[in-house]
C-alpha cells in the first residue's frame, strides 16, 4: 500500500524539553490507525507537527511522497489533511449551520466571494445540512454553539472537519466529553467515510480504540514505544506495564 | 436510513438563505435622515457631521465588528482621505467632488494595505499599539510637511466646485452637503452590507470567533484580514474626504487620537458586529455629548465615561444588544409556551 502520510525522524524540543523524538510513522491509505499513550506522551504535539501547527526541530513530514514539512497549516489543509481538536475550537457566536458552512465554503473556494450573499450558495448549505443530518445534529442546526451541550459541540467539531473532505483525518480525542450513549455517532460517521481516507485517532477510551483501530501505535515520552495490531498491542506485556496497566479499571 | 425533506427546506437552512433579505425596519434610518432634512433645515450642518460619523463608524465596524481587528488608529485613514481631498484642492490640482473622494479612497486604501501587511502579523495589544503608532506617524508627517499640508494650521478654505456642476456647497446652508453625504453613506452602507452577508463576510466572522480554527479549515487568514483592513481603510478615507469637502478645510484633528477614540466609543455604544450599531451609536454619542455638555458644561465627559463603564460591564452588545435582549425576553415570556428540555 502507498504511504499516505509519513513522518521521518520527526522531533521537536522546547528548550531542554524533548516533546517528540525520532518518530518514524506511516499512515496508510484507508488506515484506521490509533495513537495511544499515557498523559504527556506527546500525542497532541505529534498531531500538531503533522498538521503544521508546530514546526519540527528535526525530521520531515511527507504527504503522498511530497515534502510538506515547511508548509503552513492552511496549506496542508488544502492538500487534504484535516483534524479535530482535543479542546473544541468552534465559532462560538455563530449557529451550528454557519460553523459547518464556513468549512465547506473554504473547501469549495467560495469564501473569497464578496458580492453575492452566503445564502445564495444552496450547494454549500445543502452539503452542510447533509453533514449535520449524518451526525444527528440537524435539530440543533440553528442554535448557537455557546448554547449547546459540550457533547453536541464535539460533534460540530467533527462536522466542521468532515466538511473539508480530507484524505487524511486526524481525530484528537473526538469522543472526550461525549456521553457514551452518543459516542457511537462518531464511530458511525467514521465508518461512513470513503474507505480510502486515512484516519488517525487519538483517544483514551480503550473500548473505542480497540473497536475502531486496525493498527495501534503507542507513544511514550515523545517516542514510539510499540506498534502493531490491536491484538499484538493488547498482548504486549511492556505496553500493559507502561500504559494499559495504569488503567486498572479497564474492562471492569 | 430514511430520506428526510431536502436539506434546504430545513428551518436553519431557510434562515441562512434568507439572512441577507431586507427587513421591514431597515429603511428607517434613511427615512429619518430625509425627514430630518425637511424638518430641521437650520441643523443640517450638525446632521452632516452626524452622517460623516456614521460613515466613519461603518468603516471601523467592518474591521473591528466583523473581522475582530482591534484598532485604535482608524483616524489614520480618515485623515489620509481628508488630506488627499484637501491637498488636491488647495494646490489647485483637482477638486471635482466625486473623483476626489475616489482619490481619497485609493490613498487611504494604499496606506491601509501597506500598514496592514505589517500590522496584521500581530494581534491583541501589540496590534492596538501599532495601529496607534501608524496614526501618530501620519499625524506627525502632516504636522511637519508644512508646504503641502499646512502643518499645524491645516489647509483653510479649500474650494469645492458644485456637485455635478449644479449643486453649490454653501457653508451657511449645507443642504447640498447633507444630501451628498447621505448619498455617499447609502452607497457605502449597501456595499458593506453586501460584504458582511457574503461568504467572505462569513469567513471574517469566523476569524473573529476563532482564528485558530480558520487556519485549520484552510483559510488564508492573514490575506483575508489584509483585504478587510484595506477595504475598511478605503471607506474611512471616503469619510475623511467627504468631511473635508463638507467643512471646506482640513486640519490635524482629522488624524488625531480624539477622533480614533470617538469612533470606537460610537461603536461600543451602539453595539459592534451588528451593522446598525454605527447608526445608533453615532446618534447616541452626538445626542449625549450635546445634552451632557448643555447641563454639565464643565464635566460632561465624566457622564459619557460613566456610561461607557456601565456598557462595558453590563451591556457588551451596546444599545442594540440591550434592545435584542429585551426583545428576546419579551418573546420568551409571551410566545406560546413550549416545554423546556
Amino acid at each position: 500500500m502507498t504511504a499516505l502520510l509519513e513522518a521521518r525522524m520527526l522531533g521537536i524540543n522546547f528548550g531542554a524539553l524533548v516533546a517528540a523524538r525520532d518518530i518514524n510513522f506511516t499512515l496508510e491509505q484507508g488506515a484506521r490507525h490509533a495513537l495511544i499513550g499515557p498523559n504527556g506522551a506527546g500525542k497532541t504535539t505529534f498531531v500538531n507537527l503533522l498538521t503544521g501547527v508546530l514546526a519540527p526541530s528535526t525530521g520531515e513530514v511527507r504527504l503522498k511522497g511530497q515534502d510538506i514539512t515547511r508548509l503552513a497549516q492552511a496549506e496542508r489543509v488544502k492538500l487534504g489533511i484535516a483534524r479535530t481538536f482535543q479542546i473544541n475550537r468552534l465559532f462560538r457566536g455563530l449557529s451550528v449551520l454557519e460553523n459547518v458552512y464556513i468549512s465547506v465554503a473554504e473547501r469549495l473556494g467560495v469564501a473569497t466571494n464578496m458580492f453575492s450573499p452566503a445564502g445564495a450558495r444552496r450547494d454549500v448549505i445543502d452539503e452542510a445540512m447533509h453533514l449535520l443530518e449524518t451526525l444527528k445534529l440537524a435539530d440543533d442546526a440553528q442554535r448557537t454553539i455557546a448554547g449547546l451541550p459540550y457533547g453536541r459541540q464535539r460533534l460540530v467539531e467533527l462536522a466542521i472537519t468532515l466538511g473539508l473532505r480530507p484524505e487524511v483525518l486526524l481525530l484528537d480525542e473526538p469522543a472526550a466529553g461525549v456521553p457514551s450513549a452518543e459516542s457511537h455517532i462518531i464511530l458511525d460517521a467514521i465508518d461512513a467515510l470513503p474507505k480510502q481516507i486515512g484516519v488517525l485517532i487519538i483517544d483514551h477510551d480503550m473500548d473505542l480504540v480497540f473497536r475502531f483501530a486496525k493498527k495501534i501505535t503507542v507513544l511514550v515520552r515523545g517516542a514510539i514505544f510499540a506498534e502493531g495490531t490491536p491484538k499484538e498491542i493488547g498482548a504486549n506485556a511492556d505496553v500493559r506495564a507502561v500504559y494499559l496497566g495504569q488503567q486498572t479499571t479497564h474492562g471492569a | 436510513m430514511t430520506m428526510s425533506a431536502a436539506p434546504s427546506d430545513h428551518q436553519a437552512a431557510r434562515a441562512l438563505i434568507a439572512r441577507h433579505h431586507i427587513r421591514w425596519w431597515e429603511p428607517t434610518p434613511w427615512v429619518l435622515a430625509l425627514a430630518f432634512y425637511f424638518a430641521f433645515p437650520q441643523y443640517l450642518g450638525f446632521g452632516t457631521d452626524l452622517l460623516v460619523w456614521i460613515l466613519f463608524a461603518i468603516s471601523l465596524e467592518l474591521a473591528l465588528g466583523y473581522a475582530g481587528i482591534v484598532t485604535l488608529g482608524h483616524a489614520a485613514f480618515f485623515g489620509a482621505g481628508a488630506y488627499t481631498v484637501g491637498m488636491l484642492a488647495f494646490h489647485g490640482i483637482w477638486n471635482e467632488p466625486i473623483t476626489s473622494l475616489i482619490a481619497a479612497a485609493v490613498v487611504a486604501a494604499a496606506i491601509g494595505l501597506a500598514s496592514g501587511l505589517v500590522l496584521l502579523r500581530t494581534t491583541g495589544l501589540t496590534l492596538l499599539m501599532l495601529t496607534l503608532c501608524t496614526m501618530a506617524l501620519l499625524e506627525e508627517a502632516a504636522n511637519l510637511g508644512h508646504d503641502w499640508t499646512g502643518g499645524f494650521d491645516g489647509l483653510p478654505s479649500i474650494i469645492i466646485p458644485p456637485l455635478f456642476g449644479l449643486f453649490e456647497f454653501n457653508p451657511l446652508y449645507p443642504r447640498t452637503q447633507f444630501l451628498y453625504v447621505l448619498g455617499v453613506l447609502f452607497v457605502c452602507f449597501v456595499f458593506v452590507r453586501t460584504l458582511v452577508y457574503s461568504p467572505y463576510g462569513q469567513s471574517l466572522t469566523g476569524i473573529r470567533e476563532n482564528t485558530l480554527r480558520m487556519h485549520a479549515v484552510g483559510a488564508p487568514v492573514r490575506w483575508r484580514l489584509i483585504a478587510c483592513y484595506t477595504i475598511s481603510a478605503a471607506i474611512a478615507g471616503i469619510a475623511g474626504g467627504i468631511w473635508a469637502q463638507a467643512n471646506a478645510y482640513v486640519n490635524l484633528t482629522t488624524l488625531g487620537l480624539d477622533r480614533a477614540a470617538t469612533v470606537l466609543i460610537i461603536l461600543v455604544l451602539g453595539g459592534y458586529g451588528r451593522l446598525y450599531g454605527a447608526f445608533v451609536g453615532a446618534v447616541a454619542y452626538v445626542a449625549l455629548s450635546h445634552f451632557l455638555s448643555k447641563y454639565f458644561p464643565t464635566a460632561w465627559q465624566l457622564g459619557l465615561g460613566l456610561l461607557l463603564v456601565v456598557i462595558a460591564l453590563f451591556a457588551r452588545g451596546g444599545i442594540l444588544g440591550v434592545c435584542d435582549n429585551i426583545l428576546r425576553w419579551y418573546r420568551h415570556k409571551f410566545s406560546a409556551r413550549r416545554p423546556t428540555s
